[in-house]
Protein backbone atom coordinates (compact mmCIF):
# COMPACT_ATOMS: atom_id res chain seq x y z
CA UNK A 1 0.00 0.00 0.00
CA UNK A 2 1.64 2.95 -1.42
CA UNK A 3 0.76 6.20 -2.79
CA UNK A 4 0.91 6.84 -6.28
CA UNK A 5 3.26 9.19 -7.81
CA UNK A 6 2.85 12.65 -7.92
CA UNK A 7 4.72 15.88 -7.77
CA UNK A 8 5.90 17.93 -4.74
CA UNK A 9 6.49 21.84 -4.21
CA UNK A 10 7.17 23.18 -0.91
CA UNK A 11 6.53 27.57 -1.38
CA UNK A 12 7.80 29.68 1.29
CA UNK A 13 5.23 32.20 0.98
CA UNK A 14 1.44 31.89 0.84
CA UNK A 15 2.10 34.08 -3.01
CA UNK A 16 3.72 31.25 -4.42
CA UNK A 17 1.55 28.38 -2.99
CA UNK A 18 -1.76 30.21 -4.37
CA UNK A 19 0.34 30.61 -7.56
CA UNK A 20 1.12 26.69 -8.07
CA UNK A 21 -2.55 26.16 -6.84
CA UNK A 22 -3.74 28.43 -10.10
CA UNK A 23 -1.05 26.54 -12.38
CA UNK A 24 -2.53 23.08 -11.71
CA UNK A 25 -5.83 24.14 -10.54
CA UNK A 26 -8.07 20.69 -9.77
CA UNK A 27 -5.01 19.09 -9.96
CA UNK A 28 -3.14 19.65 -6.76
CA UNK A 29 -3.51 19.08 -3.32
CA UNK A 30 -2.36 20.97 0.18
CA UNK A 31 -0.70 19.43 2.28
CA UNK A 32 -0.23 19.92 5.90
CA UNK A 33 -0.26 17.30 8.97
CA UNK A 34 -0.81 14.43 6.27
CA UNK A 35 -3.03 12.66 8.85
CA UNK A 36 -5.94 12.10 6.24
CA UNK A 37 -4.30 12.91 3.13
CA UNK A 38 -1.11 10.74 3.46
CA UNK A 39 -3.75 7.75 4.74
CA UNK A 40 -5.82 8.59 1.03
CA UNK A 41 -2.84 8.51 -0.96
CA UNK A 42 -1.43 5.64 0.11
CA UNK A 43 -4.70 3.62 -0.44
CA UNK A 44 -5.05 5.39 -3.65
CA UNK A 45 -7.77 7.19 -2.61
CA UNK A 46 -6.30 10.36 -3.54
CA UNK A 47 -4.66 10.69 -6.88
CA UNK A 48 -3.30 14.51 -6.77
CA UNK A 49 -1.03 15.50 -9.23
CA UNK A 50 1.13 17.67 -7.31
CA UNK A 51 1.28 17.81 -3.23
CA UNK A 52 1.60 21.56 -1.91
CA UNK A 53 3.26 21.38 1.56
CA UNK A 54 2.50 24.22 3.63
CA UNK A 55 5.03 22.95 6.17
CA UNK A 56 7.74 25.78 4.84
CA UNK A 57 5.28 28.97 4.22
CA UNK A 58 6.02 31.13 7.67
CA UNK A 59 3.27 33.00 9.84
CA UNK A 60 0.67 29.97 9.70
CA UNK A 61 1.85 28.36 13.12
CA UNK A 62 0.78 30.53 16.07
CA UNK A 63 -1.84 30.92 18.87
CA UNK A 64 -2.41 34.42 19.50
CA UNK A 65 -4.50 36.00 22.28
CA UNK A 66 -7.21 38.73 21.09
CA UNK A 67 -9.24 40.15 23.32
CA UNK A 68 -12.41 38.35 22.62
CA UNK A 69 -10.86 34.82 21.02
CA UNK A 70 -7.77 32.81 19.72
CA UNK A 71 -6.67 32.77 16.80
CA UNK A 72 -4.59 29.73 15.30
CA UNK A 73 -2.59 29.83 12.53
CA UNK A 74 -3.62 27.06 10.04
CA UNK A 75 -0.04 25.05 10.05
CA UNK A 76 -0.52 24.86 14.46
CA UNK A 77 -0.26 21.25 15.28
CA UNK A 78 -3.10 20.22 17.21
CA UNK A 79 -0.89 18.54 19.86
CA UNK A 80 0.69 22.05 20.40
CA UNK A 81 -3.06 23.63 20.80
CA UNK A 82 -3.53 21.25 23.23
CA UNK A 83 -0.57 21.73 25.34
CA UNK A 84 -0.59 25.44 24.97
CA UNK A 85 -1.39 26.90 28.36
CA UNK A 86 -2.73 30.00 27.00
CA UNK A 87 -5.45 28.16 25.16
CA UNK A 88 -5.93 25.60 28.51
CA UNK A 89 -6.14 28.69 30.75
CA UNK A 90 -8.64 31.15 28.04
CA UNK A 91 -10.43 28.29 25.78
CA UNK A 92 -10.86 25.27 28.14
CA UNK A 93 -13.06 23.77 25.72
CA UNK A 94 -11.00 24.26 22.75
CA UNK A 95 -8.31 22.43 24.54
CA UNK A 96 -11.15 19.67 26.00
CA UNK A 97 -11.50 19.43 21.99
CA UNK A 98 -8.47 18.49 21.13
CA UNK A 99 -8.56 15.78 23.39
CA UNK A 100 -10.76 13.67 21.46
CA UNK A 101 -9.02 14.11 18.09
CA UNK A 102 -7.31 10.58 17.16
CA UNK A 103 -4.28 10.13 19.34
CA UNK A 104 -1.59 12.05 21.02
CA UNK A 105 0.77 10.64 17.80
CA UNK A 106 -1.91 11.94 15.43
CA UNK A 107 -2.32 15.30 17.39
CA UNK A 108 1.60 15.45 16.96
CA UNK A 109 1.40 16.07 13.15
CA UNK A 110 -2.14 16.77 12.13
CA UNK A 111 -2.93 20.76 12.18
CA UNK A 112 -5.51 22.72 13.34
CA UNK A 113 -6.43 24.11 9.56
CA UNK A 114 -5.40 20.77 8.08
CA UNK A 115 -8.82 19.10 9.81
CA UNK A 116 -11.13 22.22 8.99
CA UNK A 117 -10.61 22.39 5.54
CA UNK A 118 -10.66 18.42 5.19
CA UNK A 119 -14.00 18.95 6.92
CA UNK A 120 -14.74 14.88 8.30
CA UNK A 121 -18.61 14.86 9.41
CA UNK A 122 -17.36 12.99 12.46
CA UNK A 123 -13.96 15.45 13.14
CA UNK A 124 -14.08 17.64 16.03
CA UNK A 125 -12.27 20.80 14.92
CA UNK A 126 -15.08 21.30 12.74
CA UNK A 127 -17.82 20.71 14.90
CA UNK A 128 -16.11 23.17 17.28
CA UNK A 129 -15.90 25.73 15.10
CA UNK A 130 -20.11 25.38 14.05
CA UNK A 131 -20.56 25.77 17.93
CA UNK A 132 -18.74 28.59 18.73
CA UNK A 133 -19.03 30.17 15.63
CA UNK A 134 -15.43 30.10 14.34
CA UNK A 135 -14.36 33.05 11.70
CA UNK A 136 -11.71 30.98 8.89
CA UNK A 137 -9.48 33.35 7.27
CA UNK A 138 -8.40 32.23 3.49
CA UNK A 139 -6.14 33.32 1.29
CA UNK A 140 -6.43 33.45 -2.44
CA UNK A 141 -5.59 34.76 -5.87
CA UNK A 142 -7.86 38.42 -4.47
CA UNK A 143 -6.14 38.28 -1.28
CA UNK A 144 -8.20 37.54 1.91
CA UNK A 145 -11.48 37.10 3.10
CA UNK A 146 -13.20 35.67 6.55
CA UNK A 147 -15.54 33.01 5.91
CA UNK A 148 -18.10 32.54 8.99
CA UNK A 149 -18.47 28.43 10.28
CA UNK A 150 -22.06 28.69 9.43
CA UNK A 151 -21.06 29.06 5.63
CA UNK A 152 -17.50 26.98 5.67
CA UNK A 153 -18.98 23.87 6.02
CA UNK A 154 -20.48 22.98 2.66
CA UNK A 155 -20.69 19.19 2.81
CA UNK A 156 -19.25 15.91 2.84
CA UNK A 157 -15.61 16.89 3.16
CA UNK A 158 -16.07 20.27 0.99
CA UNK A 159 -16.03 23.69 2.75
CA UNK A 160 -16.32 26.92 0.82
CA UNK A 161 -12.63 27.30 0.24
CA UNK A 162 -12.35 27.88 -3.58
CA UNK A 163 -9.48 25.19 -5.74
CA UNK A 164 -6.99 28.18 -5.47
CA UNK A 165 -7.81 29.23 -2.30
CA UNK A 166 -5.90 28.36 1.63
CA UNK A 167 -7.13 28.35 4.69
CA UNK A 168 -4.47 31.02 6.87
CA UNK A 169 -6.08 31.32 10.18
CA UNK A 170 -8.88 30.24 12.50
CA UNK A 171 -10.61 32.46 15.34
CA UNK A 172 -12.43 30.90 17.91
CA UNK A 173 -14.11 33.20 19.98
CA UNK A 174 -13.82 32.94 23.79
CA UNK A 175 -16.83 32.09 25.59
CA UNK A 176 -18.23 34.93 27.64
CA UNK A 177 -19.09 35.04 31.24
CA UNK A 178 -22.14 32.53 32.82
CA UNK A 179 -21.43 30.02 29.88
CA UNK A 180 -20.42 26.98 30.05
CA UNK A 181 -19.90 24.14 27.59
CA UNK A 182 -19.65 20.63 26.94
CA UNK A 183 -17.48 18.43 24.28
CA UNK A 184 -18.84 14.53 24.37
CA UNK A 185 -18.55 11.97 21.87
CA UNK A 186 -18.77 7.86 21.76
CA UNK A 187 -16.44 5.87 19.58
CA UNK A 188 -15.86 2.21 19.32
CA UNK A 189 -12.46 2.64 21.34
CA UNK A 190 -10.72 5.80 21.94
CA UNK A 191 -9.09 7.78 19.65
CA UNK A 192 -11.38 6.50 16.58
CA UNK A 193 -13.90 8.76 14.99
CA UNK A 194 -16.76 9.35 16.78
CA UNK A 195 -19.79 7.35 16.21
CA UNK A 196 -21.89 10.24 17.17
CA UNK A 197 -21.13 13.31 19.05
CA UNK A 198 -22.65 16.54 20.71
CA UNK A 199 -21.09 19.78 21.74
CA UNK A 200 -22.48 22.62 23.42
CA UNK A 201 -22.41 26.45 25.21
CA UNK A 202 -25.23 27.26 27.24
CA UNK A 203 -25.15 31.04 28.83
CA UNK A 204 -27.59 31.88 31.90
CA UNK A 205 -29.02 34.50 32.84
CA UNK A 206 -28.91 36.35 36.91
CA UNK A 207 -31.90 33.77 37.07
CA UNK A 208 -31.15 30.69 35.98
CA UNK A 209 -32.87 30.62 32.69
CA UNK A 210 -31.22 30.13 29.49
CA UNK A 211 -30.13 33.39 27.63
CA UNK A 212 -28.45 31.41 24.85
CA UNK A 213 -27.75 27.20 24.35
CA UNK A 214 -25.80 26.20 21.13
CA UNK A 215 -25.99 22.25 20.48
CA UNK A 216 -24.10 20.97 17.71
CA UNK A 217 -24.27 17.34 16.82
CA UNK A 218 -21.26 15.65 14.80
CA UNK A 219 -21.13 12.30 12.81
CA UNK A 220 -24.52 12.30 12.09
CA UNK A 221 -24.84 13.59 8.83
CA UNK A 222 -22.85 15.40 6.21
CA UNK A 223 -21.60 17.70 8.14
CA UNK A 224 -21.71 18.82 11.65
CA UNK A 225 -25.19 20.48 12.67
CA UNK A 226 -26.98 22.79 14.54
CA UNK A 227 -29.87 21.03 16.28
CA UNK A 228 -32.10 24.47 16.27
CA UNK A 229 -35.38 23.11 17.65
CA UNK A 230 -33.31 21.96 20.89
CA UNK A 231 -31.75 25.44 21.14
CA UNK A 232 -35.31 27.12 20.77
CA UNK A 233 -36.80 24.85 23.17
CA UNK A 234 -34.34 26.04 25.80
CA UNK A 235 -34.15 29.79 24.99
CA UNK A 236 -35.42 31.73 28.20
CA UNK A 237 -36.03 28.70 29.86
CA UNK A 238 -34.71 27.10 33.05
CA UNK A 239 -32.46 24.34 31.90
CA UNK A 240 -34.39 21.17 34.20
CA UNK A 241 -34.20 17.23 33.64
CA UNK A 242 -37.42 16.94 32.00
CA UNK A 243 -36.69 19.85 29.11
CA UNK A 244 -33.25 18.76 28.92
CA UNK A 245 -35.04 15.09 27.93
CA UNK A 246 -37.15 16.90 25.37
CA UNK A 247 -34.51 18.74 24.11
CA UNK A 248 -32.52 15.87 23.34
CA UNK A 249 -35.55 13.95 21.95
CA UNK A 250 -36.10 17.34 19.66
CA UNK A 251 -32.73 16.96 18.63
CA UNK A 252 -32.69 13.43 17.67
CA UNK A 253 -35.63 13.69 15.48
CA UNK A 254 -34.44 17.05 13.98
CA UNK A 255 -31.17 15.73 12.32
CA UNK A 256 -31.11 13.97 8.90
CA UNK A 257 -31.24 10.20 8.10
CA UNK A 258 -27.42 9.69 9.57
CA UNK A 259 -25.30 7.22 8.08
CA UNK A 260 -25.59 3.63 8.24
CA UNK A 261 -22.19 1.70 8.16
CA UNK A 262 -19.97 -1.07 8.99
CA UNK A 263 -19.64 1.20 12.46
CA UNK A 264 -23.24 1.89 13.61
CA UNK A 265 -26.96 1.58 12.25
CA UNK A 266 -28.47 5.16 11.38
CA UNK A 267 -31.05 4.50 13.79
CA UNK A 268 -28.28 3.56 16.89
CA UNK A 269 -26.91 7.05 15.52
CA UNK A 270 -29.63 8.58 15.75
CA UNK A 271 -30.55 7.59 19.09
CA UNK A 272 -27.27 8.54 20.71
CA UNK A 273 -27.44 12.13 19.18
CA UNK A 274 -30.45 12.32 21.23
CA UNK A 275 -28.71 11.33 24.40
CA UNK A 276 -25.76 12.95 23.94
CA UNK A 277 -27.75 16.16 23.01
CA UNK A 278 -29.15 16.10 26.16
CA UNK A 279 -26.29 15.06 28.60
CA UNK A 280 -24.18 17.90 26.76
CA UNK A 281 -26.93 20.75 27.24
CA UNK A 282 -26.62 19.60 30.59
CA UNK A 283 -23.30 19.45 31.30
CA UNK A 284 -23.11 23.14 29.47
CA UNK A 285 -25.54 24.35 31.95
CA UNK A 286 -24.02 23.14 35.28
CA UNK A 287 -20.63 24.57 34.16
CA UNK A 288 -22.46 27.99 33.18
CA UNK A 289 -23.91 28.06 37.33
CA UNK B 1 6.55 14.47 -13.59
CA UNK B 2 7.11 13.66 -10.00
CA UNK B 3 11.36 13.83 -9.80
CA UNK B 4 13.31 13.15 -7.26
CA UNK B 5 13.86 15.89 -4.23
CA UNK B 6 17.18 15.88 -1.94
CA UNK B 7 16.84 16.10 1.85
CA UNK B 8 18.99 16.45 4.97
CA UNK B 9 17.86 15.20 8.04
CA UNK B 10 19.32 14.29 11.27
CA UNK B 11 18.59 10.57 12.17
CA UNK B 12 19.97 9.10 15.91
CA UNK B 13 22.36 12.19 15.75
CA UNK B 14 23.67 11.15 12.27
CA UNK B 15 23.23 13.49 9.11
CA UNK B 16 21.45 11.81 6.61
CA UNK B 17 21.24 12.88 2.66
CA UNK B 18 19.10 11.41 0.73
CA UNK B 19 17.26 11.43 -3.09
CA UNK B 20 13.69 10.70 -3.01
CA UNK B 21 10.98 10.67 -4.85
CA UNK B 22 8.38 12.58 -3.01
CA UNK B 23 5.59 9.17 -2.57
CA UNK B 24 8.02 7.92 -0.07
CA UNK B 25 6.77 7.56 2.93
CA UNK B 26 9.15 8.35 5.92
CA UNK B 27 8.78 4.91 7.24
CA UNK B 28 9.98 3.12 3.60
CA UNK B 29 13.24 5.96 3.65
CA UNK B 30 14.37 5.07 7.21
CA UNK B 31 14.21 0.73 6.77
CA UNK B 32 14.56 0.69 2.61
CA UNK B 33 17.69 3.41 2.30
CA UNK B 34 18.61 3.41 5.59
CA UNK B 35 19.02 0.41 6.73
CA UNK B 36 17.13 0.99 9.93
CA UNK B 37 14.86 -1.87 10.10
CA UNK B 38 14.04 -1.24 14.30
CA UNK B 39 10.96 0.75 13.29
CA UNK B 40 8.42 -1.96 11.79
CA UNK B 41 5.58 -1.25 8.99
CA UNK B 42 2.41 -2.37 10.20
CA UNK B 43 -1.37 -1.28 8.90
CA UNK B 44 0.26 1.56 6.49
CA UNK B 45 -2.49 3.69 7.48
CA UNK B 46 -1.95 5.39 10.69
CA UNK B 47 -3.73 3.00 13.26
CA UNK B 48 -1.78 0.58 14.64
CA UNK B 49 1.53 2.56 15.36
CA UNK B 50 3.96 0.43 14.91
CA UNK B 51 5.58 2.35 12.70
CA UNK B 52 5.71 5.23 15.62
CA UNK B 53 9.36 7.35 15.44
CA UNK B 54 10.28 10.96 17.13
CA UNK B 55 10.17 13.28 14.93
CA UNK B 56 11.76 16.62 16.18
CA UNK B 57 10.68 14.83 20.20
CA UNK B 58 7.46 14.49 18.98
CA UNK B 59 5.86 10.63 18.62
CA UNK B 60 4.41 10.42 14.88
CA UNK B 61 3.33 7.68 12.33
CA UNK B 62 6.15 7.60 10.02
CA UNK B 63 4.05 5.72 7.82
CA UNK B 64 1.34 8.36 7.05
CA UNK B 65 4.38 11.14 7.17
CA UNK B 66 6.53 11.36 3.82
CA UNK B 67 10.15 11.43 3.79
CA UNK B 68 10.33 15.04 2.12
CA UNK B 69 8.16 16.23 5.08
CA UNK B 70 10.95 14.92 7.53
CA UNK B 71 13.25 17.63 5.61
CA UNK B 72 15.76 19.55 7.99
CA UNK B 73 14.31 17.58 11.11
CA UNK B 74 15.59 15.51 13.62
CA UNK B 75 14.53 11.77 13.72
CA UNK B 76 15.19 9.26 16.08
CA UNK B 77 13.85 5.40 15.99
CA UNK B 78 14.21 2.42 18.58
CA UNK B 79 18.06 2.17 17.01
CA UNK B 80 18.71 5.32 19.14
CA UNK B 81 17.55 4.17 22.33
CA UNK B 82 19.97 1.71 23.88
CA UNK B 83 23.66 2.84 24.17
CA UNK B 84 26.98 0.99 23.86
CA UNK B 85 25.33 -2.25 24.32
CA UNK B 86 22.85 -1.15 27.40
CA UNK B 87 19.25 -1.28 27.41
CA UNK B 88 17.36 2.12 27.58
CA UNK B 89 15.55 2.47 30.84
CA UNK B 90 12.74 2.02 29.03
CA UNK B 91 13.80 -1.04 27.11
CA UNK B 92 14.88 -2.66 30.11
CA UNK B 93 11.54 -1.74 32.04
CA UNK B 94 9.98 -3.74 28.87
CA UNK B 95 12.35 -6.91 29.93
CA UNK B 96 11.74 -6.64 33.11
CA UNK B 97 8.14 -6.22 33.46
CA UNK B 98 7.41 -8.82 30.72
CA UNK B 99 6.02 -6.18 28.39
CA UNK B 100 6.14 -7.48 24.85
CA UNK B 101 5.93 -10.86 23.55
CA UNK B 102 6.30 -11.25 19.95
CA UNK B 103 7.85 -8.06 19.76
CA UNK B 104 6.28 -6.69 16.53
CA UNK B 105 4.57 -3.46 18.01
CA UNK B 106 7.39 -2.52 20.61
CA UNK B 107 9.52 -0.39 18.69
CA UNK B 108 6.74 2.25 18.26
CA UNK B 109 5.50 1.42 21.90
CA UNK B 110 9.06 2.13 23.02
CA UNK B 111 9.05 5.89 21.11
CA UNK B 112 5.75 6.82 22.15
CA UNK B 113 6.79 6.26 26.09
CA UNK B 114 9.93 7.99 25.20
CA UNK B 115 8.30 11.04 24.15
CA UNK B 116 5.65 10.86 27.49
CA UNK B 117 8.71 10.27 29.92
CA UNK B 118 10.05 13.16 28.20
CA UNK B 119 7.21 15.04 28.88
CA UNK B 120 5.90 14.35 31.52
CA UNK B 121 8.64 12.27 34.05
CA UNK B 122 5.74 10.95 36.43
CA UNK B 123 2.59 10.74 34.17
CA UNK B 124 -0.39 10.32 35.33
CA UNK B 125 -2.79 6.52 34.70
CA UNK B 126 -4.62 9.16 32.65
CA UNK B 127 -1.21 10.57 30.86
CA UNK B 128 0.13 6.84 29.66
CA UNK B 129 -3.73 5.34 29.30
CA UNK B 130 -3.65 8.16 27.06
CA UNK B 131 -0.23 7.15 25.08
CA UNK B 132 -0.25 4.00 24.81
CA UNK B 133 -4.43 4.54 23.64
CA UNK B 134 -2.29 5.24 20.06
CA UNK B 135 -0.47 1.90 20.17
CA UNK B 136 -1.84 -1.47 19.47
CA UNK B 137 -0.14 -4.38 20.69
CA UNK B 138 -2.65 -7.87 20.32
CA UNK B 139 0.26 -10.14 22.63
CA UNK B 140 0.42 -8.31 26.03
CA UNK B 141 -3.47 -7.37 26.81
CA UNK B 142 -1.32 -4.25 27.62
CA UNK B 143 -0.97 -4.45 31.73
CA UNK B 144 2.58 -5.43 31.76
CA UNK B 145 3.26 -2.25 29.22
CA UNK B 146 1.90 0.01 31.64
CA UNK B 147 3.79 -1.45 34.71
CA UNK B 148 6.96 -1.26 32.12
CA UNK B 149 5.97 2.48 31.64
CA UNK B 150 5.69 3.26 35.76
CA UNK B 151 8.81 1.08 36.51
CA UNK B 152 10.50 2.78 33.38
CA UNK B 153 9.50 6.09 35.03
CA UNK B 154 10.77 5.39 38.58
CA UNK B 155 14.25 4.03 36.62
CA UNK B 156 14.56 7.45 34.42
CA UNK B 157 13.97 10.03 37.90
CA UNK B 158 16.35 7.56 40.18
CA UNK B 159 18.95 7.85 37.43
CA UNK B 160 18.59 11.29 36.23
CA UNK B 161 22.13 12.16 36.65
CA UNK B 162 23.38 9.47 34.47
CA UNK B 163 20.89 9.59 31.93
CA UNK B 164 18.86 6.83 33.23
CA UNK B 165 20.80 4.21 31.28
CA UNK B 166 22.32 1.20 33.47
Amino acid sequence: MKPPRFDYAAPRTLGEAVSLLQQHEGEAKLLSGGQSLVPLLNMRLARPAILVDLAKVDGLDHVREQDDGLAIGAMTRQRTVELSPVVKARHPMLHAAMLHIAHPQNRNQGTVGGSLAHADPAAELPALALTLDAEMRAFGPSGERTIGAADFFVTYLTTALEPTEILVETRFPTLPARTGWSVMEVARRHGDFALAGAMSTVTLDDQGRCASARLVLFGVGATAVRARKAEQLLAGERPDAALLERAGRAAAEEIDEPLTDVHASAEYRRDLAGVLGRRALAEAAARAA
Amino acid sequence: MSSTRRIALTVNDQPYEAEVEPRLTLVDLLRGELGLTGTHVGCEHGVCGACTVLWNGRAVRSCIMLAVQADGGTIRTVEGLAREGTLHPIQQAFLEEHGLQCGFCTPGFLMSITELLERSPDPTDEEIKDTLGGQICRCTGYQQIVAAVRSAAAKLRAGAGAGGYG
